[in-house]
C-alpha cells in the first residue's frame, strides 16, 4: 500500500503574528516553525496503518528548502520518503497550492493521499478537497477513524451535530480531523534513520493565484473589560448584566 | 460575462439552518449593492417545501436540485449539484455558510470552477463591481483582506456575524426544477449517520456557549456547564486540556484545533485562555470569564470577569438564571 501525506510547515501555534512593512504579509523574520497539526494526526495515521497493512509512505510539501528540516522530522516519526516541490510564496493562495499539488500528483499512484482539514497558517481549510476534486478521487472529510480492507476504506468522519460512517473505493483522499490518531515522538532509532531516507527537491512552475491579497491587519483590540465582582457574592451582579445589559434573560 | 449573487442553502430536518437564512440575508445585500438578483441553490431529497422559507429570508430566484441521492450532504455528490445549478445562473459570488458543510462543499465547488474561495469571512465588502473579502488568518491572530483575480468569487461566511435580513421578503419567488444526473451522485457509501438529538444546540451556530476548562477539576463536574447551558438554552464547548484528558468528545473543543466560534455571548469557566483556546472564541460579541485565578489571561479579553471557585459559582449562577427566567 502507498501512501501519501501532505505535510505544510507553519509558523508555531504560538507564534506572535507580526504584519510585514508592506502591510500585506506577515513579517517572518523570527518565527519559529513546526508541521501544521492536523498534518501530524495525518502523518501518525498513515504510520498506523504501514504497520498493519505494509507498504511505504511518501511526504509532499509545496515550499521552501528549508522545510528539509521539518520532513526530517516527519521521516523520523515513521515515513519512507520526502519531495519537496519548490516554492518560495510563504503566502500562496489555497487554490494555487492546490493545482502545483495535483499536477505532482497525477504522475503518482497511490491508495490513500492525506492532508489536514486545515492548515494553522492559511486557515483555509480548502486544499484536499481541491485536490481531490482536481484527481476526480473521492474524498473522506474531517475523518476521525480510518480502516482498510482489500481495496475498500471505511472511515468514522465528523458532521455538524453527529457522526457518519462511510466507505469508497482505493485510492482515496482523507482529510484529518482531531482524533483520527495520536501524534507520536519519534524515537531515537527513527531520528537516526531518517536521515538516510531519501528526501527530493523537485522544482514546479507556479500556477496563477485566485485571490489577491490587499492587506492585512490587526484585528480590532477588545474594549477593556471589568470585574464584576469576587465568588457567590458577585452572581447577582452577573444575572443583572445577563438581563439588563445583554438581554439574554 | 458573471453577474449576481448565488446562496448555497443548508437546511436540517425539513428547516432552513439559521447560518442559511445569515448567508441568503447577506446575498440579498450583496445583490441589492450591485443592482441585481439573489439566486438560492437548494440540494436534497423532497426539499421543495422549504422555497417559501427561503424567499423570506432573502432569495428571488430557487434552483432546487431533488434526488433520493442528495438526502445527505455529500462534498462530492451535493458538491455536482451545486456546480450544475451555478453554471444555469453564472453568478458573480458565491456564498456558502462557513459551517461544517459549508467548508465541505465550497472547496468542491470552487475547484470545478477554478475559482478562489474565501473561507470564513466576517466581511464583505462591493465597491462598484469590486469584491473585497475580509477573513482571519493565523488563527485570529491577523485579518487579511482579499480580492479576486477573476470572477467568480466564492466565499463562505462565519455563522453568527452577517445578519438575517430585517424583514421577511414578501411577493413570490421563481423556482425552477434542475435534473440530477445519477452519474453525479457520491462516491462515498454512507453506511451510517448518528445525528445528536435534534433539540440541542449547535456550537458553531448556537448565539450563546458555556464552556468549561480544567478548572472544572474533575469529568463529573462537567455536569454544572451542562445544567448552565441548559438554564441559557446555550450550547456546549470545551478547552482542550479536558478533551485530551478523555472527559468530553473532541467536537466540543473550541479553538485553533477546534471549532470556531462566534457567539453573542460565550461564557467560559475554569479556562485559563491560552492563546490556540482564544483563536477559537475571540470573535464573541461579549465574553464572560469565571476563573478563580484573577491573573488568568482570559481576564485580559473578557469584557465581564468573576473571580471564584467555578465549583461554587456555577450553580448559584444557574438557580439564579432559571429564577430570572420564571420571574
Ligand atoms: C498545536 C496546539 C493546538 C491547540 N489547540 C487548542 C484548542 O483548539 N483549544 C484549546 O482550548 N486549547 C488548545 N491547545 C491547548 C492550549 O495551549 C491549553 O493547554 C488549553 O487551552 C488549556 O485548557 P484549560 O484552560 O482548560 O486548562 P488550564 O490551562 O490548565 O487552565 C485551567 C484554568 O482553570 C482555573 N481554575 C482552576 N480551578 C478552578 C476553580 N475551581 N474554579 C475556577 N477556575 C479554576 C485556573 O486558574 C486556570 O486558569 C492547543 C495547544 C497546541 C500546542
Ligand atoms: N504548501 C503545502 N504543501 C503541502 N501540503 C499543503 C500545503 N498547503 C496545504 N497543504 C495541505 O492541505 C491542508 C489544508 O490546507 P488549507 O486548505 O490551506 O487549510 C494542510 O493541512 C496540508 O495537509
Amino acid at each position: 500500500m502507498h501512501q501519501v501525506v501532505c505535510i505544510k510547515r507553519v509558523p508555531d501555534t504560538e507564534t506572535k503574528v507580526k504584519i510585514g512593512s508592506d502591510g500585506k504579509s506577515i513579517d517572518l523574520s523570527s518565527v519559529k516553525y513546526d508541521i501544521s497539526p492536523y498534518d501530524e494526526i495525518a502523518l501518525a495515521a498513515a504510520v498506523e496503518l504501514k504497520e498493519k497493512h505494509g507498504g511505504e509512505i511518501t511526504l509532499l510539501t509545496l515550499g521552501p528548502g528549508e522545510a528539509q528540516k521539518e520532513l526530517r522530522k516527519c521521516l523520523a516519526m515513521g515515513a519512507d520518503r520526502a519531495v519537496i516541490l519548490k516554492d518560495d510564496n510563504p503566502f500562496r493562495d489555497p487554490a494555487s497550492t492546490s493545482t502545483m499539488l495535483a499536477s505532482y500528483l497525477s504522475t503518482v499512484t497511490f491508495d490513500l493521499l492525506y492532508f489536514g482539514n486545515k492548515a494553522v497558517d492559511s486557515d483555509g481549510s480548502q486544499v484536499g478537497i481541491r485536490v481531490a476534486q482536481k484527481l476526480d478521487l473521492p474524498v473522506i472529510s474531517l475523518a476521525t477513524r480510518i480502516e482498510v480492507n482489500d481495496k475498500e476504506v471505511t472511515a468514522h468522519r465528523e458532521i455538524e451535530g453527529g457522526e457518519q460512517v462511510v466507505a469508497a473505493d482505493l485510492p482515496c483522499v482523507i482529510t484529518a480531523q482531531k482524533g483520527l490518531s495520536e501524534p507520536r515522538h519519534a524515537s531515537l532509532k527513527g531520528i537516526m534513520a531518517a536521515k538516510k531516507k531519501p528526501l527530493e527537491e523537485i522544482d514546479i512552475e507556479a500556477t496563477g493565484e485566485k485571490l489577491e491579497i490587499v492587506s492585512m491587519e490587526t484585528p480590532p483590540a477588545r474594549t477593556e473589560g471589568r470585574i464584576v465582582g469576587e465568588g457567590v457574592e458577585a452572581v447577582p451582579e452577573l444575572v443583572r448584566v445577563l438581563k439588563e445589559e445583554l438581554k439574554i434573560l | 460575462m458573471a453577474q449576481g449573487v448565488l446562496a448555497y442553502v443548508e437546511h436540517r430536518s425539513g428547516e432552513l439552518k439559521k447560518a442559511a437564512r445569515e448567508t441568503l440575508g447577506e446575498g440579498k445585500r450583496c445583490a441589492t449593492t450591485l443592482g441585481t438578483s439573489l439566486t438560492a441553490v437548494i440540494a436534497g431529497n423532497n426539499v421543495e417545501g422549504l422555497t417559501a422559507a427561503i424567499h423570506e429570508a432573502g432569495a428571488d430566484r430557487i434552483l432546487v436540485v431533488s434526488h433520493p441521492s442528495l438526502e445527505e450532504a455529500t462534498t462530492d455528490g451535493t458538491g455536482r449539484a451545486v456546480v450544475a445549478a451555478i453554471k444555469e445562473a453564472d453568478p458573480a459570488l458565491i456564498l456558502f455558510a462557513a459551517t461544517a458543510e459549508g467548508k465541505d462543499i465550497a472547496p468542491y465547488v470552487a475547484s470545478a470552477l477554478d475559482a478562489g474561495l474565501a473561507t470564513d469571512c466576517v466581511g464583505l465588502t462591493i465597491d462598484g463591481d469590486s469584491f473585497t473579502a475580509k477573513r482571519p488568518v493565523f488563527a485570529g491572530k491577523s485579518l487579511i483582506n482579499v480580492k479576486p483575480v477573476d470572477l467568480p468569487l466564492v466565499a463562505s461566511l462565519r455563522p453568527n456575524v452577517f445578519p438575517v435580513l430585517s424583514e421577511p421578503q414578501t411577493g413570490s419567488p421563481e423556482v425552477v426544477n434542475l435534473p440530477f444526473d445519477d452519474s453525479h451522485a457520491s462516491r462515498l457509501r454512507i453506511k451510517e449517520t448518528k445525528a445528536v438529538a435534534a433539540d440541542k444546540v449547535e456550537l458553531t451556530e448556537a448565539s450563546i456557549v458555556v464552556s468549561g476548562g480544567r478548572g472544572l477539576q474533575a469529568p463529573e463536574n462537567f455536569g454544572l456547564i451542562e445544567g448552565l447551558a441548559d438554564a441559557l438554552g446555550a450550547a456546549v464547548g470545551a478547552s482542550r486540556a479536558i478533551v485530551d484528558a478523555g472527559w468530553r468528545p473532541h467536537e466540543e473543543q473550541v479553538g485553533q484545533t477546534g471549532k470556531t466560534v462566534s457567539p453573542q455571548v460565550y461564557i467560559a469557566c475554569g479556562i485559563s485562555g491560552a492563546i490556540q483556546h482564544l483563536a477559537g472564541m475571540s470573535t464573541s460579541q461579549t465574553i464572560i470569564a469565571i476563573n478563580k485565578d484573577q491573573e488568568a489571561p482570559i481576564f485580559g479579553i473578557a469584557t465581564y470577569g468573576l473571580v471564584g471557585d467555578a465549583l461554587e459559582v456555577i450553580p448559584a449562577l444557574t438557580a439564579a438564571v432559571k429564577a430570572a427566567k420564571e420571574g
